[in-house]
């Protein structure tokens, strides 16, 4: 089987760590000429692949402002039904896990593996938070009063018949972004496992950081979209 | 298979490797080693045989439709029935019969669009000859590679369990609301739907990887204009598909919605947006028909340079135009649409259609320009070269009245219409990818096909297509429209040559199936460079060894130089360079 093998450090003498997975013993698949090489590829791969999130995220942006345009009046009324403190407060949770995941890039650059994982662990509390904070005081609530998607709305004191439509865009947009939210936050996760078990990121080696903070910050950037036009405007 | 002709044998001075196709365990762990592989040539060479699959059942629903229509259906006075394929005799069975009809044409536009033309060229030979001619040992994210490829067979097969569960009649756009509300109380047009949902992330990520590795991954020496122009065409196609795929990711996922919980976005009863559905999904499929055809055209730039032994005319020009077509596919969409929208609007995406000639107009005159005074041989993969240049310029031109307003209101919906993308699509890409296939058979195989087959079969595929399509055009000018089970007897002709034409493909394909078979069991044992290529692929052996390349890659001459260079491993005797006593023309 052709592998990706790699081309691997001298491991370092006896006594110090010993495992693949140590920063340190981290070499570069084969096909790249150096590890630096391997970093930009990675980089360059994950910002296309941003670039893809973008644009999934503009369909329902598009979809967003053609209903918007089409039916003003369910459109106020239904983000009337927002409640703005709680998307605010959403937003302030995941401006500042940006903020701490980009810290922990900084100190996996550093070598500094203690500040990583408290930064790691602050990113994830904000994540778990933040789904903690739609879910309890958001969508529970509203699905219980009817109102829901589509077919499923049954909310009686409905002021627009398009109503059923703003909700079906609120729930698709946010419950897509909660869901890239889960999976930023499996991706941190499995970084700060390979942090705590194996010391995995250093100056030298730190690409997954780099990369999972990336898609973070994604995460982070179509919120700050979505809490304004849902939210604020009416 | 073994290595390759040893009276070539490239030195060795490392370690002696094998081909990468030599099994190196027992009979399952060789089929474990495939599965598993994160080699880019053995993953091409599964794209390679599940596209070609893929077209075996297209081309059956297609051959289907075409003995449809055959004959026209006719009921006789005393109620009998003719001309009818699917359906036994019965009063119901007109509608029975279109109904099976409609799931045959929507079968073939599905599979072929979205299970074979889209992956097929990049994720097949692009897969295997990118990192090659770029002199890497392997694509940037390999694991990735081998993802996409299992992303691609798990959703083809979601859109073969559909048509098992009796398939889908929306036609292969899954316009709304028809498509949210046909069989709804079945799953099968939501499982192709499905199916073509997650095929896009097999492209998007088939598509990121090249990109990466075209920045990434050149050999030492190789600079963005050293690059083979089938690198170019590769590259500007994988642009295409990772800006346009998501946003069919995203609207197919809304039909996905849709259906199951009525969210009412395409729906019209529900306050939705038909038309937005069509606004969305052409955004992404006009794209995608450029990463449908701009593939091939790269495929054609090695053919016509390789065969003619010609340094490619205009470089340059013809490497810009490629992500000129990139760059243009993506404000065009609105033509698809042009009875849906304003005036103006309509007035504006027509004449912006029109910039896509342009580039489209520079790669043949380039082409046409290169086999100028070249030393031309007539052998399959140059066929396949001269009858794309033919075919896809009809096909080019052709799209020109479908782009004017005036014209198109007439033709739209017709018969010239599936005509006109089948001369693109067919007569470009296909022809463009079996004659890649045969140009780089004795590369990826180790073993040369019979010429002489291939040529057979290339003649045979050239006059049946252009008798089953060339009819189309008249048909469509006198007002068939598409899509119908039946016509007036007055079209019978027509139609009747046109079913002849489809055999005649049919045929002219199994002749290659059976070479191409025939050259794995018995072929002769191709030797590294059997064309007297300049690009890296053919510095390696036939099929070449596990890493590629025996040393490092350092890049010394441009893919094209056929006027200065000898080619590597070739005997100057078979391909003598031009006498240099006169300054080579200056292009």
């Amino acid at each position: 089987m052709a592998t990706i093998d790699a081309n691997k450090p001298d491991l370092p003498a006896a006594g110090a760590k010993s495992h693949p997975l140590y920063w340190k013993n981290r070499g570069f698949a084969h096909h790249f000429r150096n590890a630096d090489e391997q970093f930009d590829a990675c980089k360059l791969g994950m910002w296309l692949f941003l670039t893809t999130e973008v644009l999934l995220f503009a369909g329902i942006f598009c979809a967003y402002a053609i209903f918007r345009m089409l039916y003003p009046d369910a459109w106020a009324a239904g983000s009337h039904h927002l409640d703005w403190r709680f998307g605010g407060l959403n937003t302030i949770v995941l401006l500042f896990s940006s903020w701490t995941v980009a810290s922990g890039v900084r100190a996996a650059q550093m070598g500094n593996n203690a500040a990583l994982i408290r930064n790691l662990v602050i990113t994830l509390i904000c994540a778990g938070l933040f789904v903690f904070i739609k879910l309890y005081f958001e969508y529970i609530p509203k699905l219980s009063a009817g109102k829901a998607p589509g077919t499923f709305f049954s909310y009686p004191y409905a002021h627009d018949p398009h109503e059923p439509l703003w909700w079906s865009v609120y729930y698709i947009g946010t419950g897509i972004h909660a869901l890239h939210v889960l999976i930023g936050a499996g991706l941190l996760s499995w970084v700060l496992v390979r942090a705590i078990r194996y010391e995995a990121y250093g100056p030298t080696e730190y690409t997954m950081v780099e990369t999972s903070a990336l898609y973070w910050h994604l995460v982070d950037l179509v919120w700050i979209f979505l809490f304004p036009l849902l939210y604020l405007i009416h | 298979m073994s290595t390759a002709d040893r009276t070539h044998e490239p030195d060795h001075d490392h370690h002696d490797e094998g081909s990468y196709l030599t099994p190196k365990y027992g009979a399952m762990g060789t089929v474990w080693d495939w599965m598993t592989t994160v080699d880019h040539k053995k993953i091409g060479v599964m794209y390679l045989f599940a596209v070609l699959f893929m077209f075996f059942l297209g081309g059956v629903a297609a051959l289907a439709v075409r003995l449809e229509l055959l004959e026209p259906v006719r009921v006789a006075a005393d109620g009998a029935i003719t001309g009818q394929l699917f359906a036994p005799a019965g009063a119901e069975s007109i509608n029975t019969g279109n109904q099976i009809y409609n799931r045959l044409f929507t079968l073939h536009g599905a599979i072929m669009v979205f299970m074979f033309i889209v992956p097929s060229v990049p994720a097949s030979l692009g897969n295997f000859f990118l990192p090659l001619m770029l002199g890497a040992k392997d694509v940037a994210f390999p694991r990735l590679n081998l993802f996409s490829w299992y992303i691609y067979v798990s959703g083809s097969i979601f859109g073969i369990l559909s048509i098992v569960l009796g398939g889908v009649d929306t036609g292969w756009t899954f316009y709304t609301p028809y498509s949210t509300t046909t069989d709804a109380d079945h799953w099968r047009v939501l499982l192709m739907v499905l199916a073509a949902f997650v095929l896009g992330f097999s492209s998007i990520l088939t598509g990121l990887n090249f990109i990466v590795t075209t920045h990434k991954l050149r050999a030492p020496g190789m600079g963005w204009f050293d690059m083979p122009l089938f690198i170019w065409a590769i590259y500007a196609t994988s642009i295409i598909q990772v800006l346009a795929t998501p946003v069919i990711g995203i609207t197919l996922l809304l039909l996905i919605f849709e259906r199951l919980f009525k969210v009412g976005i395409f729906d019209p009863g529900l306050g939705g947006d038909p038309v937005l559905y069509q606004h969305f999904f052409w955004f992404y499929s006009h794209p995608v028909v450029y990463v449908m055809i701009l593939p091939g055209m790269g495929i054609i730039s090695e053919l016509l340079s390789v065969h003619s032994r010609k340094q490619i005319f205009g470089y340059r020009a013809i490497a810009f135009s490629s992500l000129g077509i990139a760059a243009v596919s993506f404000i065009v969409w609105g033509h698809h649409m042009f009875t849906a929208m304003g005036e103006l609007a309509s007035a504006i995406f027509s004449a912006l259609t029109f910039l896509v000639a342009i580039p489209t107009a520079i790669k043949v005159f380039n082409w046409i320009t290169t086999l100028y005074k070249g030393s031309i041989a007539i052998n399959t993969p140059m066929l396949y070269a001269l009858s794309f240049l033919f075919l896809f310029s009809i096909g080019g031109l052709t799209g020109l009245p479908l782009g004017a307003l005036a014209t198109d209101l007439h033709l739209h919906d017709s018969y010239f219409v599936v005509a006109h993308f089948h001369y693109v699509m067919m007569g470009g890409t296909v022809i463009a990818f079996i004659g890649g296939i045969h140009h780089w058979w004795p590369k990826m195989f180790g073993r040369m096909y019979n010429e002489k087959a291939g040529m057979l079969g290339c003649v045979l595929v050239f006059i049946g297509f252009n008798l089953t399509f060339m009819t189309q055009f008249f048909l469509g000018t006198q007002g068939m429209p598409r899509r119908y089970a039946s016509y007036v007897d007055e079209f019978q002709f027509l139609h009747t040559l046109s079913t002849y034409g489809s055999w005649l493909i049919l045929a002219g394909f199994l002749v290659h199936l059976f070479n191409f078979i025939h050259s794995l069991v018995a072929g002769p044992k191709a030797p590294p460079n059997p064309w007297g290529g300049l690009t890296l692929e053919w510095e390696t052996e036939s099929p070449p060894i596990e890493h590629n390349f025996h040393h490092e890659v350092l890049v010394q001459h441009g893919p094209y130089d056929f006027d200065t260079v000898v080619p590597p491993h070739c005997d100057e005797r078979d391909f003598p360079l031009p006498p240099q006593d006169q300054p080579p023309a200056s292009h």
